[in-house]
């Protein structure tokens, strides 16, 4: 998948208690402004080197035919992308969440399992079939099949919320059903629309591996180009790269939202079950999307390794020490990442005022910078200000973690609304202290969420290819720079088992992440 | 000795004041009720006590003891404070033994069955929360704050998530558990039936000051103003003047509470339904009207009477010079209906404001 984070997704709506309660020192806070310093450090960075590179190395990179080419290109295909993405994955969600397809919660499964995908594995499956396939249109195929669970996800997650009651009073009204999913359902969704397409967007001007596969030229595969000639250039190419992030996150931030929640936990739908031929479009549509996202890259995958012989295979031990290192890269980034997302969920918890909230917001400003541009500031941080960092796994364990953070909080704050302060405070009235109630009240109920994000982050950073082709130390060897070298140098079938690899370690949390969402499906939020 | 004392309470939230002046006292083993609309700054008195919020003035005393003031303030765990928040708020991760056991002493453990048993939950120790009924809930929620044995134990509308029937119920038990145990209680409820049938005393909040602290047949009775004498039951409210040391209004002169201002000051005085006895026959001093609308209720009935409005005491209802409607209640044998005649009588005294 890619390594573009989420932005307000799952966005739980924020318990805002004014006022001040027992006088304590703010840890949360303290703790929260290091922390979002410390995210916003690689912006910090890039100022600084695009600032060093000097303003006639920004014009002469900057103001010239080829940029306007790659502006271009990102632009066209974020569009292309956003616009199929967002088409099929409401029309997914819509298909699972309103209507009773037979083996409805496979193909929720089925449907969220690209996320398990790297997007430079898919790309190098479709052009291993279709070489000389125009790179427009490769990479809009690839982007769609790889971004659209970023639509369907937050959409699914938004139907379910939303009561059918009111589609169904809608009806009652004379409406016909074209009308009320435009002029009902539609709306209901639309919050969770455009996160999605942000996302996909994010995702889409921070990918790197697919692009270069299919041969396709953005901002982000020109920035990596120049980066190993003159990294001066490659932070002076960044910066309009970040300033489009930053955009989109901006149009993100402006568009209003409508906070007011339903009481209570909608009834399910239930929808009346249709006869089987009524089925069986939406049934042939979604096995065709599973087929071609998830079917096709893998079938490619034991195909080249099929037509290998023994020999052109990778050794069994070279696998397991580049698996060795991948998980334990991945682990070391997700628990950092968690572990950092934890003081700045608990402290917008209580008491949700301007400055809190907007120290919270300042830790997602990550998601506008794409992997490349993380990578690139922290060796330029370490070459310059921290040696002994230079060449290290932390510093691309520490990568993982900022690239990451926004995803980890997303699941820690969703699973700390799930824990109410009212419930903090009774645990205080009955003499427990407020480390004690942490431990016995808060940590247990908010324990799911933090596994969920440990899955999210990890299942990102083990499909990540640009921090890591940048950052990996000489001589570690991951599953995704092993893919990428054999990749490099058309040896399809030595690189086949590296890209499986991948799919089934990654494979493991998304199914854990498909169980905490269903849970917290069948499970109804909020009071006891 | 009083179990609990806020003197000149001062709250803000931000530049917003949400107490202001807030003086009250509650009596050892007395049930207090703190009736109030949403907004009132109800909720926020109730956690100042239990320590959850700190005040900007004034001072908190539990037990004699200054537990929040300019200077200090005991943390909430310190405090002895049993809090009964809306819909319980239960450990959903805890089952119900081990909500009760969270405030209570390891060796202290044995006593869960006894506060099982004082809240009617025998045999549901192994529950969890979600496998129980929002009362069996509420009933867990009150035996976990009576576990730390608490000097007083506060409840914060406890019972407004329960629907009618299962309201009456629970809430008589409750009143009788904390009676046994002999705890002091805060009530804080937006129900004025709920505080009239369970208090001791009702201090009545409004836009952050207690307007009256009384017991319910005082402030029934002979309410401090007119706005809290309409909130805490029905009221006619009827424009008058005094005249005699009494108070005539439309339904003829009434015995004034309390002295009455002298001059043509208009007044507004108030008459409660079960004031006014309906006559089917023509009686002394009694003022006729029509049967406007029955409202049944099986053991009474609420009627409401047009009388024609005369003179300067105009009706506050309806436009000036048209009939002025008044309602009564009457005993739900008494067959009355729509259209029928009737002479209104007042009985008992009146209490009477300036306009």
């Amino acid at each position: 998948m890619t390594a573009a984070p989420l932005p307000t997704l799952l966005a739980s709506p924020a318990p805002t208690r004014r006022g001040r309660g027992p006088r304590g020192f703010p840890v949360t806070v303290v703790l929260s402004t290091v922390i979002a310093l410390a995210l916003l450090l690689p912006l910090a960075l890039l100022v600084v080197e695009a600032h060093i590179a000097g303003w006639t190395e920004i014009h002469r990179v900057l103001f010239r035919q080829r940029t306007l080419v790659l502006l271009r290109n990102t632009v066209v295909l974020s569009v292309l992308v956003t616009a199929l993405a967002a088409t099929i994955g409401i029309a997914a969600a819509w298909c699972t969440e309103r209507t009773r397809l037979p083996g409805h919660r496979v193909w929720m499964v089925l449907l969220v399992l690209p996320v398990a995908m790297p997007d430079f594995v898919v790309g190098y499956a479709w052009h291993t079939i279709a070489p000389g396939a125009n790179p427009l249109g490769a990479a809009t195929l690839v982007m769609t099949l790889a971004t659209y669970p970023l639509v369907y996800l937050p959409v699914a997650a938004a139907l379910r919320r939303s009561d059918p009651a009111m589609e169904e009073s809608a009806q009652s009204l004379g409406v016909g059903r074209v009308g009320v999913f435009f002029r009902v359902t539609l709306p209901l969704i639309r919050t969770a629309v455009l996160g999605g397409c942000v996302i996909v967007v994010l995702a889409i001007i921070s990918e790197y591996g697919a692009f270069e596969i299919v041969r396709y030229q953005t901002f982000t595969t020109e920035i990596f180009t120049e980066f190993q000639f003159d990294s001066q250039a490659a932070a002076a190419l960044s910066v309009p790269l970040v300033l489009l992030g930053l955009l989109v996150l901006a149009v993100d931030g402006l568009v209003p939202r409508r906070t007011g929640t339903v009481q209570g936990a909608p009834r399910r739908p239930t929808p009346a079950p249709r006869h089987w031929a009524r089925n069986a479009v939406p049934m042939a549509s979604l096995g065709a999307l599973v087929a071609l996202g998830v079917g096709v890259p893998i079938g490619t995958l034991l195909y080249w390794m099929g037509q290998s012989r023994t020999s052109t295979l990778p050794a069994a031990s070279s696998l397991a020490s580049a698996t060795w290192s991948s998980v334990s890269y991945s682990a070391m980034g997700a628990l950092i990442a968690v572990l950092l997302a934890l003081p700045v969920a608990l402290m917008t918890f209580r008491r949700s005022t301007v400055p809190r909230m907007v120290l919270e917001r300042s830790t997602y400003v990550t998601q506008a910078l794409p992997g490349v541009v993380i990578a690139l500031s922290l060796v330029f941080f370490a070459t310059r200000y921290a040696y002994s960092l230079y060449q290290t796994s932390a510093l691309l364990v520490i990568a993982y973690a900022i690239l990451h953070f926004p995803l980890a909080l997303i699941c820690v704050k969703t699973s700390v609304s799930q824990a109410p302060p009212r419930l903090v405070d009774v645990g205080r009235s009955l003499g427990r202290g407020p480390v004690s109630v942490f431990f016995r009240v808060t940590l247990p109920l908010i324990a799911p969420g933090l596994a969920a994000g440990f899955c999210l982050v990890f299942l990102t950073a083990i499909t990540e290819l640009t921090a890591t082709l940048v950052l990996a130390p000489i001589g570690v060897q991951t599953l995704a720079t092993q893919f990428w070298a054999y990749q490099r140098e058309v040896a399809y079938g030595a690189a086949a088992p590296y890209a499986l690899m991948i799919i089934a370690l990654a494979m493991v949390p998304g199914a854990l992440l498909g169980l905490w969402f269903d849970r917290g499906r069948r499970q109804a939020p909020g009071a006891s | 000795m009083s179990a609990i004392e806020l003197r000149s309470v001062v709250k803000r939230f931000g530049s917003t004041p949400v107490l202001v002046d807030v003086d009250l006292t509650v009596e050892d083993g007395s049930l207090t009720a703190i009736l109030g609309e949403s907004g009132s700054g109800k909720t926020t008195m109730l956690r100042l006590i239990a320590g959850f919020e700190r005040l900007d003035g004034g001072s908190v005393s539990i037990g004699g003891r200054v537990v929040d003031d300019a200077h200090r303030s005991v943390h909430p765990q310190q405090r002895g404070v049993g809090y009964v928040p809306q819909e319980g708020a239960l450990f959903p991760h805890l089952t119900v033994r081990r909500n009760i056991a969270f405030g209570m002493e390891r060796n202290d453990r044995g006593r869960i069955e006894e506060l099982l048993d004082l809240v009617g939950l025998s045999g549901f120790g192994r529950r969890y929360p979600h496998q129980l009924s929002g009362g069996q809930q509420q009933r867990v929620a009150l035996a976990r704050a009576l576990a730390i044995e608490p000097r007083v134990v506060l409840l914060d509308e406890p019972f407004s998530s329960l629907d009618a029937a299962m309201r009456v119920d629970l809430r008589r038990d409750v009143v009788d558990i904390l009676a046994r145990t002999h705890t002091t209680t805060v009530l804080v409820t937006h129900d004025q039936d709920e505080a009239m049938a369970l208090a001791d005393r009702i201090a009545v909040l409004r836009t952050g000051q207690v307007v009256a602290c009384e017991s319910p047949r005082q402030l029934y009775t002979d309410p401090p103003d007119l706005e809290a004498a309409t909130y805490v039951g029905e009221a006619n409210v009827l424009d008058a003047r005094a005249e005699g040391g009494r108070l005539v209004g439309a339904l003829g002169p009434v015995a004034s509470l309390g002295p009455v201002a002298a001059g043509d000051v208009p007044l507004r005085m108030v008459l409660r339904p079960e004031q006014l006895v309906l006559h089917t026959e023509a009686r002394d001093g009694a003022v006729t009207g029509t049967v406007a609308d029955v409202q049944y209720h099986g053991h009474d009935a609420l009627v409401t009477v047009a009388v024609p409005d005369e003179g300067p005491a105009a009706g506050v209802d309806g436009p000036s010079g048209g009939p002025l409607r008044v309602t009564a209640r009457v005993p739900g044998d008494q067959r009355l209906e729509p259209g029928g005649t009737v002479w209104v009588e007042v009985r008992g005294p009146a209490r009477a404001w300036p306009a």
